[in-house]
């Protein structure tokens, strides 16, 4: 693990307009992810978890403010700068896995693959050993409606590192399920973090998937807090 | 291509809806087929209309017979080139059922009248030679399974021999070909001067004169100087251009123009209307993974062309089958009706038309759906989910 900086906040700003009403998500917001960290995002609801998770994952810009990814910025980029951006360098996991229904797991797990120049028989190879490292080799033909939540998100993860990307976003990776099967999830994210250098970032509510993390910050009304703040 | 599983897989994720929507299209598409063969085949004698042939009939009714000295009063009036005529025979072949379309017609002056009918030049002259021969079309032989050289009897509807009988005996001395498909080979051609000795009613008159000018520039100038030419006499005359003798042939059954228009439109009208409603559900229904693709990393410009290649694919799914389900009625109907519509074809210009208004119904049922795709904001639309 090194300690350089991945991504730099530097006073981001985030404003939405609203009728005549300008709502305010965060002002002079900083903060640094070193390469390498698993940083869990902690805070109630309205507090700018989400909000901060689309800036780091490049699909929103911020109002005001600086966002840097390996030095290079990313706040200034064209929605189709962003989308490459993305496609090279970000995992998502959503809450709710969002795989396409119509397509099954191998499929699923492909869709990042596609926005690259690999061949077919490179991408199958791949797409191989993304599921074979969320143990799901053998579900490669089901279907999203085939499978349990659990075995859904971890191919959800397969699609998130198939690409082999530097970063990955996770948001609420483990709200939609119980806590054996969160608990598998976060050790698979922990896996990836420790043994493959991913860095992560987590927006989760739960204190246990929290402690998954390396470390954890929290979010009340746009700005970091202390646990023990946020408590009051 | 890496694409086309995607929009593959969108397509036929609901197996009913494509069915559905893929059976109004082919519809559609049977409907404008059918229709527009048809017309074009109903249209076909004023396509292939020669631009410098006049038609003459009776001021009256084109039924009504002209004198046969019309023939050379005509050829004298100045800007006139050649000049034919032709009486209307009313044959059928063995039974009243099986109509065949015959002209009684000078030969010589007939080929030089309407030299896209091709003929062998032995037969040709062959014909020439033998008043009691017959030139038919090839279509007809076909249909009949008539050979050179057969002799074959046709009878009358409207004449009878002077010797009693309604039947005459001819032989086939050569069969025509048009130098273009689309002409017109289901009649046959026998001697006026045989049927004119023979007949028993109505003798040394004619249906009507056809007649080509020196430069279809004189169309107008010809055609008022002969008519005025027969102005005051007991077989006025009516003087058109071929194209408009034809057409308001046509016309005689109605305005099929505007019939077919009318069809054809409200068919598409109600297609659009169902297929474009059913693309915007159905892209409606994907938003979120719309925005998912997004975030993965596809451009926005992709999705809206990965839409437009799915309403594109489906308007070209039902819209082929539907011209094949065309195909078949029209080749079924044209075997049927091949002495009433002989050029009854869903032709090049049917299917060309029919590819260019598939294309259309895919960009316009999916250009809606597609912007809305492309304008999707990913914060927007899962905050939405």
């Amino acid at each position: 693990m090194t300690s350089e900086n991945l991504f730099e906040l530097n006073n981001v700003a985030k404003r939405f307009t609203k009728g005549k009403e300008t709502i305010s998500i965060f002002e002079d917001l900083n903060m640094h992810i070193k390469t390498g960290d698993f940083m869990a995002i902690m805070g109630p609801s309205g507090s700018g978890k989400t909000t901060l998770l689309n800036l780091l994952g490049g699909v929103d810009q911020p109002t005001t403010g600086e966002i840097t990814f390996d030095g290079q910025r990313i706040d200034n980029l064209s929605e189709s700068q962003l989308a490459k951006w993305r496609a090279n360098n970000i995992g998502f996991i959503f809450q709710f896995y969002n795989l396409m229904p119509m397509l099954n797991a191998a499929k699923n797990v492909e869709l990042p693959l596609l926005l690259t120049n690999l061949s077919s028989s490179q991408r199958k190879a791949q797409v191989e050993t993304a599921l074979k490292l969320v143990g799901l080799s053998d579900r490669a033909k089901h279907m999203p409606s085939e499978m349990s939540g659990g075995q859904q998100q971890r191919v959800a993860i397969a699609r998130a590192i198939v690409s082999d990307p530097k970063f990955l976003l996770c948001d609420e990776p483990t709200g939609d399920l119980d806590r054996q099967t969160a608990d598998e999830i976060l050790e698979m994210l922990q896996l990836l973090n420790k043994e493959f250098g991913k860095t992560i970032v987590m927006v989760t509510h739960d204190p246990s998937a929290a402690k998954f993390a390396t470390h954890t910050v929290h979010l009340n009304k746009g700005k970091f807090v202390k646990a023990e703040e946020l408590l009051l | 291509m890496k694409d086309f599983y995607l929009i593959y897989k969108n397509l036929t994720r609901k197996k009913m809806r494509l069915f559905l929507t893929t059976f109004a299209i082919f519809i559609a598409f049977l409907i404008f087929g059918a229709i527009m063969s048809l017309r074009s085949a109903l249209n076909a004698g004023v396509e292939m209309s020669a631009d410098n042939r006049l038609v003459v009939v009776h001021k009256t009714s084109f039924t009504n017979p002209l004198p046969y000295a019309y023939v050379n009063k005509v050829k004298a009036i100045e800007g006139v080139k050649d000049v034919t005529h032709a009486n209307w025979f009313g044959g059928y072949y063995k039974e009243p059922r099986n109509q065949v379309v015959s002209f009684a017609v000078d030969p010589q002056s007939y080929m030089t009248v309407y030299p896209e009918l091709v003929v062998e030049p032995e037969q040709l002259s062959r014909w020439y030679k033998n008043q009691t021969g017959i030139l038919v079309g090839e279509r007809i032989a076909i249909a009949n399974n008539w050979k050179v050289g057969d002799r074959i009897p046709l009878s009358s509807n409207i004449f009878s021999q002077k010797t009693g009988g309604q039947t005459w005996e001819f032989e086939i001395d050569g069969i025509f070909k048009g130098n273009e498909e689309k002409i017109d080979t289901s009649y046959v051609l026998i001697h006026y001067k045989y049927f004119n000795e023979t007949q028993s009613w109505g003798g040394d008159s004619i249906g009507w004169l056809i007649l080509t000018t020196l430069d279809a520039s004189l169309n107008e100038q010809v055609a008022k100087v002969i008519d005025s030419e027969f102005a005051n006499s007991n077989n006025e005359t009516d003087t058109s251009t071929e194209q408009a003798f034809n057409k308001a042939f046509i016309d005689q059954i109605g305005n099929i123009g505007l019939i077919i228009f009318g069809v054809v439109f409200m068919a598409f009208f109600t297609i659009l209307i169902v297929v474009g409603n059913t693309m915007v559900l159905a892209i409606r229904e994907r938003t979120n993974e719309i925005a998912v693709l997004k975030t993965l990393g596809f451009a926005s410009s992709r999705i809206f062309k990965m839409v437009l290649v799915e309403s594109c694919l489906l308007a070209f799914l039902g819209g082929l089958l539907g011209i094949g389900g065309a195909f078949i009625i029209i080749k079924g109907a044209s075997e049927q009706m091949a002495r009433f519509l002989p050029n009854l074809v869903l032709g090049s210009d049917v299917l060309l038309q029919a590819l260019a208004y598939m294309l259309v119904l895919g960009l316009i049922t999916g250009i809606a759906p597609a912007i809305s795709a492309l304008r999707l904001n990913i914060v927007t639309a899962f905050s939405r989910g």
